[in-house]
């Protein structure tokens, strides 16, 4: 005590910050958080990719025919090991899911924002919180009670009622919150000015919202969807449930069908590790997180071209 | 046509759609209540279940989801917040910071199933382990981390920037100034994600699907040695989880009564989601009431 007392004020001022207490270790510490983040992805990176391509280095599979053949039949004496289906099954689901969900969801986020900000806050808000928060296999367990036997009842075309419009509309409400949250949070980021400004040239607030707002938010509109796609696009059990998992090509929306995830999620407990059959769902697996690092850099491009 | 009546009847679509997504939200959740909590018994959930048989209950999945969500926040919670610290008050702007940006995008957007087939490679098949809690855990950590990061990130962003200057004006050191200052500010907003992150976690089930296995051991409820094979807190055995009991029972089970558990189960779940969300709200909003002079 005595001692510091005695010191001269500059002479403290560099004593304290010589000391540093904890910040070097503080610094390494975190810094450490950020390298196992960035461990982790390189890592799933690149083990994926170095266990995906065993079926076309080890096993010599052709990887042409592995993504454009739709033979599927890897018991028979002569295995052929074609994901055409899957892989068109993937985004034949994701595509048409996010057509339902994505106009439902922007015109939600619409009224939320334009219609009647109130409902929107009291009502909607919790609503979409309380979908976004139901998980996965809830989904599909409502879809095989529920809409399986609806649509095996309701289309003469479907005779189990597992099809690829099942799995579409369970889908479609799955990514609905997702796509909702985004575009609200686009559309309530737009200036006033924009509404006022419209409304005073005489538009109506529909001609407000198609000619000035919607363009406006356009690309943040389009990563919501975009977003919403993606999670489609790697959901795996709740399709899986109500889908059907057959490996021939779907000829309509009421027959069932098959994707990437479902496959995978069926046939890895079945597999022996190391087996061709086994390596083939890996090489899925590494189609799948190409197709989210395509999605990525999808929405980078649109969050480039966002205006506001 | 007029504007006027275009105005109109766009107006009346977009309430329809608001209306439509109200009524799905309705119809689904009366379907997993009123089907689900009349299964809800004290049996239904102190027995084990039962492969064959019915009348199995679901004991040991409702104990593995709770503790498979506690060893995962156990590891994602102080690793999410330093991953947060980081973002918000060390990484300088440059080519190192969008990096990890991208990194975090990448995981956040990553399927389940591939961070569960990422956990199937590493935690079960090269480290020899087989399916185990831990195995589940940490493919969870993956699947959790970057909403953690994010979380913790906006939290400590939101605190004002005053508060941290004052203290660096009083010779406090950065260091110290984010553990004394800035993440007792940030904890409700922390508290708050955390919780609506466990909400996700427990619900998840294709990324435990090849980590933690589809079967659980015969556990002993009494025997609280976590090296023992018969203790439920071993972290090196196999753990079905209920939302992966869900699935099972819907897509293999050959018990008599699958939909009457899957009912419940579903209903357990959904309940427990929702469960936390309201605390999630409430308990962030009493936090920061408590620690904080505003109102």
């Amino acid at each position: 005590m005595e001692k510091q007392t005695t010191l001269s004020a500059k002479q403290r001022l560099i004593r304290s910050s010589s000391k540093n207490p904890g910040e070097t270790r503080g610094k390494i510490l975190v810094s450490l958080c950020a390298l196992i983040i960035i461990i982790a992805t390189l890592s799933i990176t690149l083990f994926l990719a170095i266990k995906g391509l065993q079926s076309f280095i080890v096993n010599g599979l052709n990887p042409l025919e592995f993504l454009f053949s739709s033979e599927w039949n890897p018991t028979s004496s002569d295995p052929q090991y074609g994901a055409l289906p899957f892989i068109l099954g993937s985004l034949a689901v994701t595509l048409l899911s996010a057509l339902i969900a994505g106009p439902l969801g922007i015109g939600c986020a619409i009224f939320m924002t334009e219609i009647s900000t109130s409902i929107g806050k009291k009502v909607l808000q919790p609503v979409i919180e309380l979908l976004v928060g139901i998980p996965s296999v809830v989904y599909g367990f409502i879809g095989l009670t529920v809409l399986v036997p609806f649509i095996r009842n309701t289309f003469s075309g479907s005779a189990t009622g597992f099809s690829l419009l099942t799995g579409t509309i369970v889908l479609s409400v799955m990514i609905l919150p997702t796509v909702t949250t985004i575009a609200t949070d686009a559309m309530s980021s737009l200036p006033n000015s924009l509404r006022e400004g419209s409304l005073a040239l005489g538009a109506t607030r529909w001609q407000t919202i198609k000619k000035v707002l919607i363009p406006a938010a356009l690309p943040s509109l389009m990563t919501a969807i975009v977003l919403g796609m993606a999670r489609a696009f790697g959901e795996a059990l709740a399709v899986q449930m109500v889908i059907g998992n057959v490996r021939d090509l779907p000829g309509s929306l009421l027959d069932p069908s098959a994707t990437l995830t479902t496959i995978i999620t069926l046939n890895m407990g079945y597999t022996t590790y190391g087996s061709v059959d086994n390596n083939t769902l890996w090489s899925m697996g590494l189609i799948l997180l190409i197709i989210s690092f395509i999605f990525i850099l999808i929405i980078r491009y649109l969050s480039a071209r966002r205006k506001i | 046509m007029n504007s006027k009546v275009a105005d109109r009847i766009a107006t009346g679509v977009f309430i329809a759609i608001a209306t439509i997504i109200v009524l799905v939200l309705i119809g689904l959740f009366s379907f997993i209540l009123f089907r689900g909590v009349p299964q809800i018994s004290w049996d239904f959930i102190t027995t084990t279940s039962s492969t064959v048989r019915e009348g199995g209950g679901i004991r040991d999945q409702l104990f593995n989801s709770f503790y498979i969500l506690f060893i995962t926040m156990l590891i994602t919670v102080p690793l999410g917040v330093l991953g947060g610290v980081y973002m918000a008050e060390y990484a300088k702007p440059g080519k190192i910071t969008n990096f990890i940006r991208s990194c975090i995008e990448l995981l956040a957007s990553l399927p389940s199933i591939v961070v569960g087939m990422f956990g199937l490679l590493i935690f079960v098949n090269s480290t020899g382990w087989g399916y185990t809690i831990i195995g589940g855990a940490l493919a969870l950590t993956i699947f959790n981390i970057p909403v953690m990061v994010r979380v913790s990130e906006d939290a400590i962003r939101s605190v004002p920037n005053v508060q941290k200057e004052a203290s660096l004006a009083l010779g406090i050191n950065h260091w110290h100034t984010i553990k004394t200052v800035i993440l007792p500010s940030a904890f409700p907003g922390i508290l708050t994600g955390a919780i609506l992150a466990s909400g996700r976690v427990f619900g998840e089930a294709a990324a435990l699907l090849f980590t933690a296995g589809l079967s659980t051991p015969r556990l002993d409820y009494m025997n609280w040695n976590p090296f023992s094979t018969t203790s439920p807190l071993n972290i090196f055995r196999p753990a079905e989880t209920l939302s992966v009991h869900i699935w099972a029972v819907n897509t293999n089970g050959i018990m008599p009564d699958v939909e009457a558990i899957a009912d419940g189960s579903s209903a357990i779940l959904v309940l427990s989601v929702l469960f936390f969300n309201l605390t999630a709200r409430f308990v962030g909003s009493a936090v920061h009431r408590k620690i904080t002079a505003s109102k």
